[in-house]
């Protein structure tokens, strides 16, 4: 462990002594370089099928952990039931590629249209959400777990029950459209939004909720807002995950979207850590993974997941990552030399006017 | 015109009568302490005032406006901000955040603006990063400002909660028992702060306390409260010599 950390130090030295410019372009040359390699891989056959569908597992979970992270882990409640929002989203897509588009005349261009079934899918899944939310946050506490357990059951029964869309059959048709470079942007999307909004101010009222409502009330949060709009936001990327979803196994039935499937998400954002975009990414990875490798086990690999999380919340209750933020997440004006800066900035703007009289630590 | 007016101020908790008839009128600009033993329901006066408990009866008037049945953000918005009896920072974030948050109803940008990291979200936080800066810098905790806030010493926290209450841009500030687990150089130091925010930020101010070295030593005004009972008002000498205060503070033997 602390060979590692004595590397990883040594990594961020070197890292450190490069000019700004190449720092600054670092992290966005590394994301180009993935998609290139995310584009071209598969295609010159180095991945073969199964490992790029492992990959594309291991990018919807990090959209749904990131998204279920954002009501959990950054605004401290309890929601279940987030494949509920993945079924919506599965299944507006899908409709949409193999109904919609073809009847409206659109049918040759489906793989380009492929986005806006997912963000109509998302769309869809963000409005449900909105009405799950709007009775569920008149209360706090378990209040929403039970809600969102209930919405999870109903989804799940409702879908079995419309013969249209293959009842409990399923529905297939849908096209292959999801490939590894489809599934790498959503994911750098969905964490680039995700980052973004946790960073604003926006996003610490949604922190302050987790860490105390009242005096988050007290200091101008209004708090029925910011958890109704955090859900939505939330459920939205929940349905794109679904879409994608959807459109890489071709063929959804309601038992997919189950609470069994919610579970795994909490077990990915709890995994990683709560409060923690980097954690989500790293539990999400490490989950899906595990359970690719641990195969040959069969029915016994189902244990693992709970096994993981009773062990998680005796030994690190707030996963690997909780709380903490890998740096390139964090927008460059939010990092200590910024504010350092502007610390600076500000001191000398003081000693140019006058003496403080009074109120400094210092005095 | 009085900034604030509270007329008849009633509030029971089922059966248990925790403030009854409380009356104030403050003007701009003044000081006024509330004191009273353990229970005396001096912290639900700020309950209610703020928004946090809807009051069984009476009427509370702000610069104008109503505030029974409005939510404490709306009131905050209005210009009424509060520190707590128990410290309540938002503990696992920094120094920094808590400030910040206090600015929350005047961001004007929306959750997309934020997500997509348009000009004026960018405009707006780093107008917010340098004014919560600023004001960090003013009370002495510039230099705590990425701290994680449960860090922070017992004193600085209780000086951090005031820094939040003044993020909101308030015209009435109410204090609730800042100086309670002080020693007396802290006591000493957080009478002369509250002296100089009261004038650097043009504040009214309302004080609940026991330790009667503040009360007694800043307040121009003071009202007594014993079982939700207005029993005394006036100035600090009044108060002193008032036979009822000292009864209820110090037992009927003691007169």
């Amino acid at each position: 462990m602390n060979a590692l950390r004595a590397f990883w130090n040594r990594v961020r030295l070197f890292y450190e002594s490069w000019p700004p410019l190449l720092r600054r372009l670092f992290v966005p040359a590394l994301l180009v370089l993935f998609f290139i390699l995310a584009l071209v891989l598969p295609q010159a056959g180095v991945l073969n099928l199964y490992q790029q569908q492992v990959l594309i597992y291991v990018g919807i979970n990090i959209i749904l952990a990131a998204s279920l992270n954002l009501v959990n882990g950054y605004m401290g409640e309890f929601s279940v039931g987030h494949a509920g929002f993945m079924a919506v989203g599965a299944y507006v897509a899908s409709i949409l590629t193999v109904w919609a588009f073809p009847r409206w005349g659109l049918g040759e261009y489906i793989p380009y249209l492929f986005p806006v079934a997912l963000l109509l899918g998302g769309a869809a899944a963000g409005l449900t959400g909105l009405v799950v939310a709007f009775p569920s946050f008149r209360t706090r506490g378990d209040y929403l777990a039970i809600v969102t357990l209930a919405w999870n059951m109903i989804v799940k029964s409702v879908l079995e029950n419309i013969d249209a869309i293959g009842g409990p059959r399923g529905f297939m048709g849908m096209q292959k459209l999801t490939t590894v470079a489809w599934v790498y942007v959503w994911v750098v999307v969905t964490i680039y939004l995700l980052r973004n909004l946790v960073y604003s101010n926006y996003g610490r009222g949604i922190l302050s909720i987790r860490e105390d409502e009242i005096a988050s009330s007290l200091v101008s949060v209004d708090t029925r807002k910011v958890k109704i709009t955090t859900f939505v936001v939330a459920s939205f990327f929940a349905g794109i995950a679904g879409g994608l979803f959807a459109h890489i196994i071709q063929f959804i039935n309601p038992r997919s979207f189950s609470i069994l499937k919610s579970t795994d998400v909490l077990v990915m954002v709890y995994l990683g850590g709560i409060g923690s975009l980097g954690g989500s990414i790293l539990g999400a990875t490490v989950y899906t993974v595990l359970l690719e490798l641990l195969r040959p086990l069969q029915v016994w690999r189902w244990v693992v997941g709970p096994l993981l999380l009773v062990l998680l919340m005796i030994f690190r209750p707030r996963g690997i990552m909780g709380m903490r933020e890998w740096r390139f997440l964090v927008p460059r004006e939010e990092r200590s030399q910024a504010i350092a800066s502007i610390k600076e900035h500000i001191r000398r703007k003081r000693e140019a006017a006058a003496p403080v009289p009074v109120g400094g630590s210092s005095d | 015109m009085p900034l604030l007016r509270i007329r008849g101020l009633t509030h029971f908790f089922g059966g248990l009568r925790a403030v009854h008839d409380f009356n104030l009128d403050q003007e701009p600009g003044e000081l006024i302490g509330i004191i009273g033993p353990n229970g005396a329901g001096k912290t639900t006066v700020f309950n209610l005032i703020t928004g946090v408990y809807r009051p069984t009866e009476g009427e509370i008037f702000f610069n104008g406006h109503n505030l029974v049945g409005k939510r404490p953000d709306q009131i905050v918005s209005l210009g009424i901000a509060r520190t707590f009896q128990t410290i309540r920072l938002f503990k696992n974030l920094s120094v920094l955040d808590n400030v910040r948050i206090a600015h929350f109803a005047r961001t004007r940008y929306e959750v997309p603006a934020a997500m997509f990291r348009m000009p004026n979200y960018l405009r707006e936080e780093a107008e917010v990063r340098e004014r919560a800066l600023e004001l960090l810098d003013l009370m002495g905790l510039a230099d705590q400002a990425e701290w994680v806030a449960s860090s922070l010493p017992y004193g600085l926290q209780r000086r951090l909660e005031i820094a939040r209450a003044l993020a909101c841009e308030p015209r009435l500030l109410l204090l609730d028992e800042p100086a309670a687990g002080m020693n007396p150089g802290e006591i000493a130091e957080l009478m002369e702060l509250i002296r100089w925010i009261r004038q650097q930020f043009d504040l009214t101010i309302i004080l609940i306390e026991h330790q009667m070295r503040v009360v007694m030593g800043i307040c121009e005004r003071i009202k007594v409260l014993d079982f939700g009972e207005t029993i005394a008002e006036g100035t600090p000498a009044e108060i002193q010599s008032n036979p009822r205060v000292i009864e209820a503070y110090l037992g009927e033997e003691a007169i």
